[in-house]
């Protein structure tokens, strides 16, 4: 097909949106983040309040929603911006703010700048995010957009180069698309890092006509969700990037694998997919030209192994979602016995810069052989907590300290746990790792799914490493004895140790010894990885374990079975009642001489007497070995 | 209690399952949706986890008599249906409450005390995690990451997110419930009087 036919279809669509938006580069335009996370935070009144106040003020503006730009910390997000003035971000909004924004932004050219967060274009009167460390930092390939186009509208993402890329593509060979995307060593972003374009060349030299290429948006790891972020908030970027992988590797059929956890991320991923349809983007002769290829979204029921490629599968044909053996891979047998493709949300969204910006422009973010750059949704005990973008090769300690601004309060760092339930707990020590497929996987962790939890002082290893085998055993599909059975047994283990019952060091050689066999006796991945967050305690806190063995203590004083909660008579004012009042249990008692204690056999160690506790007091403390109240009760009388 | 038992199901490994048994007039009502749903599809395998989907968005469960109707239209065995609903999380087997409680349980909410928040809610509802309260007003579920970290612990009540959620909060969040439901008995209450 003729190039010219294509160019020209994509100039019209372009030159269409660009018209569409130019009106709101004229008026007051507010942004409102309604990702999940900002809907939880009260953006949807947020937004109201906006559409309310500028009604009744008679105001010619624009209310549109977003979706997520990453700074969870300060959920809901508004971004103002109005001719005159560079775009300003506001966060923590809520009604009263929406008020006075209004009032003094949009009526009286007041920014109150004593309320902005950071503006987003450079200019002469406010920061912008390159002043702050994280924007230092940060470098933004696939979230670039996000939180900064209608999700809902097809125009916003074509306004700004979107399917450019697939206008570019259909008028090469699909070889040459397979050259680029090889040549920029994009790696699979799902965790296991294999590089992108080997298995689409797999996938295009596999025999048969019928090839099906399939996004995984399985996203399990319950710590993670930069997939549904950037489903809910450009969901035409992965579409994009489908399209071209579809049409290098010769397929006409292709499919969102949609955790039905994430309705928002559904929902507008059907809207988007028919604002495709409509713009002749998927159907048949795509822009004009010969390339045929549609797309269809399941919904995945919730089955962490189901991320894995063949329980995918599975899963997809109306079966349990159960691993199978591989070979043959997907790539030569895959949905209904045919090729297929299947890569991860993340994956497919690098593909439409790449093909964009070329490949040399990919690999020179990063390092050398893990190019581009990592996303991660970094939480726990940090300042920022959020979705972060930033190079391969950027260390823990630049991603803790510098983009998550350390931790809050003045607590110690513990350990970072990189990868969710298939990764590892990397101590201080462990900081100055680069963040890189193979670097991380030395270190004894993975690149994994992108969970990035931080942990510190007050956060015990043997809990969260058993937290973790708690899922994993929970998810094991049962198809290989080690995995089922020895998970279960090394999670009985460890309950025993959080729980005090415990007695024998040599537990933790059968804990090691049971994580080698699941690792070698296991089919998939879940099973292969699950013991890596036990291992990595066990390597790098081994005290931790001895102390809740040995002294049936835990150091972080957070096994519920091994603390009492404790109210020091020296500390505590009897003229205040906080403790009593927020006790759930009616456990918390005044005493005769009016100073409050615990009754220890109603305690149901739920943590809310030492909140209540006013600060200068600060006179509910945690005590463990639990047996230390009674002898502090003793030593009073 | 009026006419709800719970009936013993069948025992798989991860514990007892069990099903509030609907009554007879409640299975018409249930088939009926059934049929109409099983209208829209293909009676082919691949179908059948959309199937089972679309049955669970309309009926908020799925019933035993549901899953049976299923299996007979698609022409496979019961246990192969009764399987994927056992295999996946999405699907529940108990009808809903009136009102949801889903805890979450993502790394951030567990570090924080999300397993605090859950107890407490077993502890006041005297139920257990999947389970409905006996009088069906309300149902607990634990849910993993709802993607709202930077609030934990999290709990989704109905579909409200409930940020920080401490033990008094979880009474607090009770105590509206029960509030409510009682202006609306006396508000029938007086209702019927005057209609008397």
């Amino acid at each position: 097909m003729s190039a010219i036919v294509i160019e020209g279809y994509y100039a019209g669509l372009k030159s269409k949106a660009d018209h569409k938006l130019l009106p709101l580069k004229e008026k007051p335009v507010i942004w409102v983040g309604t990702a999940t996370c900002g809907k939880a935070a009260g953006a949807i009144e947020v937004r109201e309040a906006f559409k309310k106040e500028i009604k009744s003020r008679g105001l010619d503006a624009e209310v549109m929603e977003v979706g997520c730009m990453g700074h969870c910390y300060a959920e809901p997000l508004t971004v103002i911006s109005k001719p005159g003035f560079p775009p300003l971000c506001y966060g923590h909004v809520d009604e009263g703010l929406v008020k006075r924004l209004v009032e003094d932004f949009l009526v009286n050219d007041d920014p109150c700048y004593e309320y902005a967060m950071v503006a987003l274009e450079p200019n002469d009167i406010f920061p912008t995010l390159t002043d702050f460390p994280r924007g230092a930092y940060e470098e933004k390939i696939i979230l670039e957009d996000c939180g900064f186009i209608d999700p809902e509208d097809i125009d916003h993402y074509i306004a700004r180069e979107g399917y450019a890329a697939l206008a570019k593509v259909l008028t090469m060979k699909p070889e040459e698309v397979l050259e680029e995307i090889k040549a920029s060593n994009l790696r699979g972003r799902g965790g296991a890092g294999f590089p992108a374009g080997i298995k689409w060349e797999a996938c295009r030299k596999s025999p048969g006509s019928e090839k099906y290429v399939i996004v995984n948006a399985d996203e399990g790891d319950p710590g993670a969700f930069m997939d549904r972020s950037i489903l809910e908030s450009n969901p035409h970027l992965v579409i994009e990037g489908l399209i071209i992988s579809a049409y290098t590797i010769g397929s006409s059929r292709g499919y969102f694998y949609v955790r039905s956890e994430y309705p928002q991320a559904i929902r507008r991923l059907e809207t988007a997919l028919e604002q495709a349809r409509e713009k002749g983007l998927l159907g048949n002769s795509i822009m004009g030209s010969d390339f045929n290829f549609d797309i269809e979204i399941f919904r995945g029921s919730g089955a962490f192994v189901c991320g894995e490629g063949t329980a995918l599968i599975n899963s997809m044909e109306g079966k349990m979602g159960i691993p199978e053996h591989r070979p043959p891979r997907l790539a030569e047998s895959g949905f209904r016995g045919k090729p297929t493709l299947l890569n991860n949300v993340k994956t497919f969204a690098y593909v439409p810069a790449i093909i964009r910006k070329g490949a040399d422009w990919f690999k020179s973010t990063g390092t050398s052989k893990s190019p581009g750059t990592a996303v991660f949704s970094l939480v726990g005990k940090v300042g920022n907590s959020g979705l972060v973008e930033v190079p391969m090769g950027t260390t823990l300690r630049q991603l803790v300290y510098d983009v998550g601004e350390g931790i809050p309060g003045e607590k110690k760092f513990k350990a970072v746990q990189i990868g969710g339930p298939s990764g590892g707990c990397l101590p201080e020590s462990a900081l100055d790792v680069p963040i890189d497929f193979d670097s991380l996987h030395e270190a004894g962790a993975i690149m994994g799914s992108g969970g990035l939890v931080i942990l510190d002082e007050d956060d015990c290893m043997v809990a969260i490493a058993r937290y973790f085998l708690e899922f994993t055993q929970k998810e094991s599909c049962g198809k290989c004895t080690f995995c089922r059975l020895g998970t279960k047994h090394m999670l009985d283990i460890l309950t025993r140790i959080t729980k005090g019952q415990e007695e024998d060091l040599a537990s933790l050689d059968i804990l090691r010894e049971l994580a080698e066999d699941i690792e070698a006796g296991s089919l998939c991945n879940l099973g292969k990885t699950a013991p890596n967050p036990v291992l990595t305690t066990i390597r790098y806190f081994l005290d931790e374990y001895k102390e809740h063995i040995v002294n049936k203590r835990c150091p972080a004083l957070m096994c519920t079975d091994l603390i009492a909660f404790y109210i020091a008579p020296e500390k505590c004012s009897k003229l205040c009642n906080a403790c009593v009042g927020s006790c759930p249990t009616e456990a918390v008692y005044t005493r005769e001489d009016g100073l409050k204690a615990i009754n220890q056999d109603k305690c149901v160690k739920c943590n809310n007497c030492l909140k209540a506790c006013p600060t200068e007091y600060s006179a509910v403390i945690k005590l463990s070995p639990p047996e230390l109240v009674v002898e502090k009760e003793r030593e009073q009388k | 209690m009026q006419g709800v038992t719970k009936r013993h199901y069948v025992i798989i490994s991860k514990g007892d399952v069990f099903v509030l048994k609907p009554s007879e007039n409640e299975k018409e009502i249930i088939i009926e949706h059934v049929a109409e749903i099983l209208g829209g599809w293909r009676a082919d395998r691949e179908n059948l986890i959309p199937i089972l989907q679309d049955v669970q968005d309309r009926l908020g469960y799925l019933p035993g008599v549901a899953m049976e109707k299923i299996a007979t239209a698609m022409d496979i065995p019961a246990v192969d249906v009764f399987g994927l609903a056992t295999f996946y999380n999405q699907f529940r087997l108990n009808p809903p409450g009136d009102h949801q409680f889903k805890v979450c349980m993502g790394t951030a909410c567990y570090m924080v005390g999300g397993n605090i928040a859950m107890d407490s809610f077993k502890r006041r509802l005297s139920i257990g995690e999947g389970d409905t309260t006996p009088d069906r007003k309300f149902s607990l579920e634990r849910v993993v990451c709802v993607g709202c970290c930077s609030i934990a612990p999290v709990v989704v009540v109905d579909d409200m997110i409930e940020g920080k959620v401490t033990p008094t909060r979880v009474d607090g969040i009770l105590l509206a419930f029960e509030d409510k439901h009682q202006k609306k008995d006396d508000n029938k209450g007086n209702q019927g009087q005057e209609g008397v």
